[in-house]
């Protein structure tokens, strides 16, 4: 069960743990897609061990998900391995959340 | 296609003709100069010239053929690969290939046909193979590096990789995101922008498949392959363009066009990585989109060039070009096709024109009235002018017909498995349009021939001391009122020995004649006669020689051959200048008139006392030191009379050679409209033709070429 949801005060928090890799992109999205319908939605990426491209291609598709439908969905809790695939994707401005800026090594 | 083929689409279709015309040229020039990068330039551009103007038009088959042949092209221009006689071999088929889509569009809803669909594959097939790195693996496709040649049209200075990669990408076990890394290791990735367009909607969408585009700003000192490797293993149907530093605009554009995401949005994100600036992108964009004001259409990286308007350079390089686009117009404007029925008519008249000029001339001579004689010779002056005038309406360069042989050398030298070359000179001589339109086929026979029998194998050839390559010339000149075309080649010259054994074979020789070499050589011409041991699809059967001579000598011209054993054959065709009117010098014997071509006389000589006496003895003349062959024209015609009081010789040259005419008056200058004689007189030796005087007496034309070898061959005898 890589994701944990609970909604506290109309936000439903979503925390997704392990790899966010093509080996999870299966799973994940079918666990994925029925919290979308929320209409504040936060994600907690800080248990992220590893993410590839289907796992950044995920959150693009929630987030684009959310803005369709004018909901809210924050990431938050970036993990290195998030951080650094939003790093070399340039897409953090896409999410449009705080970031901790990271040394980027 | 619409019925109605608008004015436009025929400009394209002239245009596209023009540029493929100068295409083959080209590509014909690059066998012999493969490293000119002028050449390869306009080769690259033409293609690039006729795609974008295809594509204006949507033509697609056109386009989409020629997108591949660019696409090679772009890579010989960038060396990555190197012109050799295959590739050009191939890219002359394929220019010939677009010729014929060309051309199905001009006949308007036609359909390629089986065997040209066919074709087309196989070319695609074999393009293929020079296409890019990897050809057929990966599609990874290396735009070409532009050598920055000071301001000249200077892109960004990064590379910039536009990356769609193949859906199944992931289930691959490959991440794009591990590529970009490895990117970092060969340089510095200054921007990506990730594009989600193609992510479907939530339900529709397979988490395991890559739905994600990327346009990446790399900074690298490495080399296009070493970037492009990178992508080596990502498998096919991924779409890698990598565009190397300082770029085309029109690239850029051209990458826009190509990518399947909407062209706005992609214009926008190539300004935000800074590959393209707002306003070049802009302008790229609109003038593709609007036709020039004229309704003729410029290809997009023309207008592109002329859009860079702040690299003075390039600006400059596209006014000239433009300007001279604007002459050549101009000359051909200058030009007005008519028909050759009426420029023949126009030349029959002016022939009676000179024949009634030349009767009221004799009258108003005859009259004493000074004042008439002055208006009629005023008149001929003028009547002269026009002749001239008119005969050079029909004159025109022999080198276009010359260098119709490029192609044939080219092909027929493939076809053989020889290596030759084709050396044209005099291509600037002129000659009259009906003779140049019939000399076409002999001509074409006598290149076919030298190159099959007469230039050996590169093997015999360098075992004979000889470069491997052979040389094929083809020489123009004017030369005493003719005009003399050479064929040679540094062959093997002929085999005399087997020429006359086949002559004495064939009862063309009997077997105590004894002939001279060149009467030996002269026996090819003769019917029937070849020496070919194969026969071979090109000539050799026989049917050759015989027709050429035969050609040439309806053309009032002649034809004779020299070679040396082992270092070549040589061709010399002679043709007059002109079928219709020539400058004559007309000369008298007893009452009869005759007229020698002007151009063939080099003066006259007055026979003293003595000399008319040694005449009897001899038929030489000693003129100044030099033995000059006589032929008394009284003899020659078998004139009846008395011998004049005074005789003249008028010393006439032809093809080298000199001979004096024996005659009694010498009448002067004389505007000679050739008569063709009957058939009757056709086989008459010394006579060529006839025309009218003044007086509306006959006089004939002396055929100087037959009385010259004649009077040689009573010397050598």
């Amino acid at each position: 069960m890589p994701i944990r949801a609970e909604t506290r005060n109309g936000v439903c928090h979503l925390a997704i743990e392990g790899e966010m890799t093509i080996y999870a992109a299966a799973e994940l999205k079918s666990e994925l897609v029925p919290h979308l319908a929320e209409p504040r939605i936060e994600i907690d990426l800080s248990g992220v061990s590893e993410m590839d491209s289907s796992g950044l291609q995920l959150l693009i598709l929630a987030k684009r998900e959310a803005l369709q439908h004018g909901r809210i969905l924050n990431l938050t809790g970036h993990s290195k391995a998030v951080l650094d695939v939003l790093d070399i994707c340039n897409m953090a401005a896409y999410f449009g959340d705080p970031l901790i800026i990271s040394s980027h090594a | 296609m619409s019925i109605n083929i608008d004015q436009a689409l025929q400009t394209f279709i002239a245009e596209a003709r023009e540029l493929l015309e100068d295409m083959e040229n080209s590509l014909l020039q690059l066998e012999s100069t493969p490293e000119d990068a002028e050449i390869i330039g306009a080769i690259f551009r033409a293609a690039h010239t006729i795609k974008g103007s295809a594509g204006l038009f949507g033509l697609d088959q056109v386009v989409g053929f020629t997108h591949i042949v660019e696409n090679v092209l772009d890579r010989v221009r960038d060396a990555s690969i190197r012109i050799e006689g295959d590739l050009v071999a191939l890219l002359l088929e394929c220019r010939d290939h677009m010729t014929e889509l060309v051309n199905v569009i001009a006949e308007q809803g036609e359909q390629l046909d089986e065997a040209a669909l066919g074709r087309e594959q196989f070319l695609r097939k074999r393009l293929q193979a020079y296409q890019g790195v990897q050809a057929g693996h990966a599609a990874v496709v290396v735009e070409p590096e532009i050598e920055s040649s000071g301001a000249s049209m200077e892109g960004p200075d990064n590379w910039h990789l536009s990356l769609r990669f193949d859906r199944e990408i992931l289930k691959n076990g490959m991440d794009p995101i591990s590529f970009f890394r490895y990117l970092g290791t060969l340089g510095e990735i200054i921007s990506i922008v990730t594009l989600p367009d193609a992510l479907p909607p939530v339900d529709e969408m397979d988490a395991e498949l890559c739905y994600l585009g990327f346009e990446v700003n790399f900074k690298s000192d490495a080399d296009k392959n070493t970037i492009a490797s990178v992508f080596d293993f990502v498998r096919e149907n991924s779409s890698i363009r990598i565009l190397p530093p300082h770029s085309k605009v029109a690239e850029f554009i051209d990458l826009i066009r190509t990518l399947p995401e909407d062209e706005k949005r992609l214009g926008d994100i190539l300004v935000s990585i800074g590959a393209l600036t707002r306003q070049e992108l802009d302008e790229g964009l609109a003038a593709q989109k609007n036709p020039k004001a004229d309704g003729s259409t410029a290809p997009l990286g023309e207008i592109l060039v002329g859009q860079r308007s702040v690299e003075q350079e390039v600006v400059q390089a596209a006014l000239e070009k433009q300007s001279q686009a604007r002459e050549s117009k101009n000359k051909e404007n200058r030009y007005v096709r008519v028909q050759a029925d009426k420029l023949d008519e126009l030349i029959n008249l002016v022939g009676e024109l000179v024949i009634a000029g030349a009767g009221a001339n004799l009258l108003a001579q005859r009259s004493n009235d000074s004042s008439l004689q002055e208006a009629t010779s005023t008149m001929s002056r003028l009547v002269e002018e026009i002749r001239d005038g008119a005969l050079k309406l029909r004159m025109v360069p022999i080198g276009d017909t010359f260098s119709r042989f490029q192609r044939v050398v080219r092909d027929v030298s493939k076809e053989l498995g020889k290596d030759i070359d084709l050396v044209i000179s005099g291509a600037e001589t002129e000659l009259d349009k009906t003779v140049v339109e019939k000399i076409g086929d002999p001509l074409m026979h006598l290149v076919r021939n030298a190159m099959d029998h007469g230039i050996e194998s590169a093997e015999k050839r360098l075992a004979a001391g000889k470069p491997a390559k052979g040389t094929l010339k083809l020489n123009a000149y004017h030369d005493s009122g003719s005009i003399a075309i050479e064929i040679s080649d540094d062959g093997g010259g002929l085999n005399r020995d087997r020429i006359l054994q086949k002559g004495l074979e064939r009862g063309l020789v009997q077997p105590n004649q004894t002939l001279t070499d060149q009467e030996i050589y002269n026996l090819i011409f003769e019917a029937g006669f070849s020496t070919a041991e194969a026969v071979t699809n090109l000539s050799g059967r026989g049917v050759g020689m015989d027709v050429v001579k035969r050609n040439i000598v309806a053309l009032r011209g002649t034809v004779d051959l020299e070679s040396t054993a082992g270092l070549g054959t040589t061709i010399r065709i002679r043709l007059p200048l002109t079928l219709a009117i020539i400058d004559g010098f007309l000369v008298g014997v007893e009452k009869s008139s005759y007229v020698v071509p002007l151009d063939m006389v080099l003066e006259c000589v007055e026979l003293t006392e003595s000399e008319r006496q040694g005449m009897k003895e001899r038929s030489y003349l000693n003129l100044r030191g030099e033995v000059l062959p006589l032929v008394p024209l009284r003899t020659h015609f078998e004139i009846e009379g008395s011998h004049a009081k005074r005789e003249n010789v008028v010393v006439v040259q032809y093809a080298g050679q000199k001979a004096g005419l024996v005659v009694d008056e010498l009448l002067g200058e004389f505007q000679t409209v050739i008569k063709p004689l009957g058939k009757l007189f056709s086989n008459l030796r010394g006579i060529s033709g006839s025309t009218i005087l003044g007086t509306g007496e006959v006089a004939l034309i002396l055929d100087v070429p037959s009385l010259v070898q004649q009077a040689e061959h009573a010397e050598q005898s």
